[in-house]
């Protein structure tokens, strides 16, 4: 082959990578990069009389910061969600231990398909799905009320409680996959080793599986807090508008207001808690081992 | 449409091949999905314009197919309106108050009121201001309702529903939902302390804060129509505030155990209006069109609509005698004659009222 050929394929080669990237860097411009610099740009901007003016101004920035019943959105949106992924990874780590240490190897796949029915539902479907379950006349209130346990049904629905549940159902599921998929890649020679030198399955347990497969819980509770702060879905249908999220108060500047200034100011506030969430997190971040 | 086709007339270049693409998806999102083809009547309406038994008569005694495309709020109407090109909408259905800032962006077509039953209509909703600008008439209201009451007789007195003070009634704490329309909701609060929904000044804020903030104890969930009716059915509320005949009427055949009404302090009228577009093509068959809506047929088809029931404009429509005590067509007289209609408020009153509603959710 001449150098010359050799030289062309490597151009050839070089084009063909170029071209291949040329799409995805385009959706990403236009789709995020663009975007995300117009909502920047809007935030410092404002609307008066009903009318959007490209005046520069915090004054956006200064009232999300200065009304309570704004900031307060941010609060319970990060509450609620702290509180999701906590209970989620309690219920999550247990059910990918026993699915990847306790199931017979040909039963696992066909209880990871259980694992992941949730994930089939649409989402408004599922969180409507709740409503009857928890509701005055709901199942578990008959049930409660048939079995004697108790005599007036009990007030669950519309509340942050029943949004809590209503996420938790899913990201459970989620997590449950992040970290059987970090469990199963742990070589059972670590644990056999460990026990061989006399540990406990306590102490296996807590120095050798649970440290390894941290980085599971890592991405799994990352990706959890991602989804959950930023969904409209499942407090609105199951937490009944007593209390704003953060996604609910942007949808109301832009749905009965169209202050677009306003709810880009709340936008950039939670994309910015997610971006520091992300740095504490990023040491555990280990996509490769998931 | 046009650009769309004139760019297939020209030599297919990659530019005018990605020009004909995003046409035809912008084109397939905004219009009707059904057919489009020439005699088609494309109308832009709310979703109780969808029934068969609405559009099926009039599709035979034309022999053409109505496309319909249904949307909420004026906003969203004039962005799907923004992304057509003049003739690809023949009628629009709005909220009637709105018509002059529709009118205004020169997007409807003057009506000749000798070719409208408006002798047939209630005197009360087609005299109404918005109707006209300069005094020409851009639309016609074809349907109405109120922002009231709903509620559930079996679990309610249903004497306290008739008074908005049961807006405070601790009788009924955390037994009330509320439709999250902050606007009218504000407006019923206003009523109830003797204020013309017209008249809401920034000064009067204060005050209907404070009385917002104290309906909170009672509250048990604020959500949109489906939330709220879903609340009342599964018994996890008995009232549904800011909600009337729109909320239950068409539950009611099935659950009579609902109901609904406005307070004895005054009534909130909301109407929606038909217009026909100044671009288009088929003026004729569209104002055809509105007058077969609101023929006493049509009427009695659009007010017992699958997607919601609510009040005909038309006296003489035509309804069953278990749909007119639904609709509690008797009671309308004395119903109009305190009610008024929810009006578009000044821009900065309306900013205030979302930051007083926020806080109120909040609270």
């Amino acid at each position: 082959m001449s150098p010359s050929s050799a030289q062309m394929k490597r151009r050839a080669g070089f084009d063909f990578t170029r071209w291949a990237i040329h799409p995805a860097l385009i959706f990403t411009v236009v789709f995020f990069a663009l975007p995300l610099t117009a909502m920047v740009v809007v935030s410092f901007w404002q609307r008066v009389y009903g009318k959007l003016t490209a005046t520069w101004t915090l004054a956006n920035y200064s009232k999300f910061f200065a009304k309570d019943y704004l900031l307060d959105a941010l609060l319970n949106s990060i509450e609620v969600t702290l509180a999701t992924t906590a209970i989620s990874i309690l219920l999550a780590y247990p059910l990918a231990y026993i699915l990847a240490y306790r199931i017979p190897a040909h039963w696992q796949r066909f209880v990871l398909i259980l694992t992941v029915l949730p994930f089939w539902t649409a989402y408004v479907v599922r969180s409507y799905s709740w409503l009857l379950v928890i509701s005055e006349k709901g199942i578990l209130n008959v049930m409660l009320m048939d079995i004697g346990l108790i005599n007036e049904p009990l007030a669950m629905s519309y509340s942050r409680g029943a949004t809590v549940l209503g996420f938790v159902h899913f990201f459970t599921m989620l997590l449950t996959l992040t970290i059987y998929a970090n469990l199963v890649q742990i070589k059972s020679s670590y644990r056999k080793a460990a026990a061989d030198l006399g540990a406990s399955p306590l102490q296996v347990f807590l120095r050798i599986t649970l440290p390894l497969s941290l980085p599971g819980v890592a991405v799994g509770a990352f990706i959890t807090f991602v989804i959950c702060i930023g969904d409209y879905i499942t407090p609105q249908i199951l937490g009944g508008g007593t209390e704003v999220l953060i996604p609910q108060a942007i949808m109301l500047q832009v749905s009965r207001a169209a202050n677009f200034p306003m709810a880009s100011v709340m936008s950039i506030t939670l994309m910015v808690v997610v971006v520091a969430v992300y740095f504490i997190s990023a040491k555990h971040l280990k996509m490769e081992r998931v | 449409m046009g650009t769309l086709r004139n760019s297939i007339k020209r030599k297919v270049s990659r530019r005018s091949f990605v020009a004909g693409a995003a046409g035809a998806a912008v084109a397939s999102t905004v219009l009707p999905k059904a057919g489009r083809a020439a005699g088609d009547l494309n109308v832009l309406v709310w979703c109780d314009h969808a029934d068969e038994k609405l559009l099926a008569p009039f599709e035979a005694k034309h022999n053409v197919k109505v496309n319909v495309k249904t949307y909420e709020g004026t906003g969203t109407a004039l962005s799907i309106i923004e992304q057509s090109a003049p003739g690809d909408w023949d009628v629009l259905v709005v909220d009637a108050p709105d018509t002059p800032l529709v009118a205004g962006m020169g997007l409807l077509e003057p009506m000749d009121e000798g070719a409208l039953p408006l002798n047939d209509l209630l005197p009360q909703l087609t005299s109404a201001a918005f109707n006209h600008v300069d005094g020409v008439r851009y639309a016609v209201p074809e349907k109405f309702g109120y922002y009231g009451v709903a509620y559930n007789k079996d679990k309610v007195d249903e004497a306290d529903m008739r008074s908005a003070q049961v807006m405070w009634d601790s009788k009924y704490k955390g037994r009330v939902a509320i439709y999250d329309y902050y606007f009218p909701a504000m407006q019923l609060i206003a009523i109830s302390m003797g204020i013309h929904p017209d008249n809401i000044s920034m000064d009067d804020l204060p005050s209907i804060r404070e009385k917002l903030l104290a309906m909170k104890p009672n509250v048990k969930m604020v959500g949109d129509i489906v939330s709220v009716q879903n609340a009342l059915v599964n018994g996890d509320v008995d009232i549904i505030l800011n909600g009337a005949e729109f909320a239950v009427s068409g539950l009611m055949p099935t659950m009579p155990q609902l109901d609904w009404t406005i307070f004895n302090e005054g009534g909130l009228m909301w109407i929606q209006g038909l217009c026909v577009f100044s671009g288009s093509n088929k003026k004729d068959l569209a104002f055809d069109f509105v007058n077969h809506v609101l023929s006493p047929k049509g009427q009695g088809s659009l007010a017992t609509s699958e997607c919601y029931w609510a009040m005909p404009a038309n006296k003489n429509a035509v309804l069953s005698d278990a749909e007119k005590k639904i609709l509690r067509w008797d009671e309308q007289p004395a119903f109009l004659d305190r009610s008024v209609p929810s009006t578009i408020s000044q821009a900065d009153i309306d900013a205030e009222m979302l930051d007083i509603w926020t806080e109120f959710l909040q609270s």
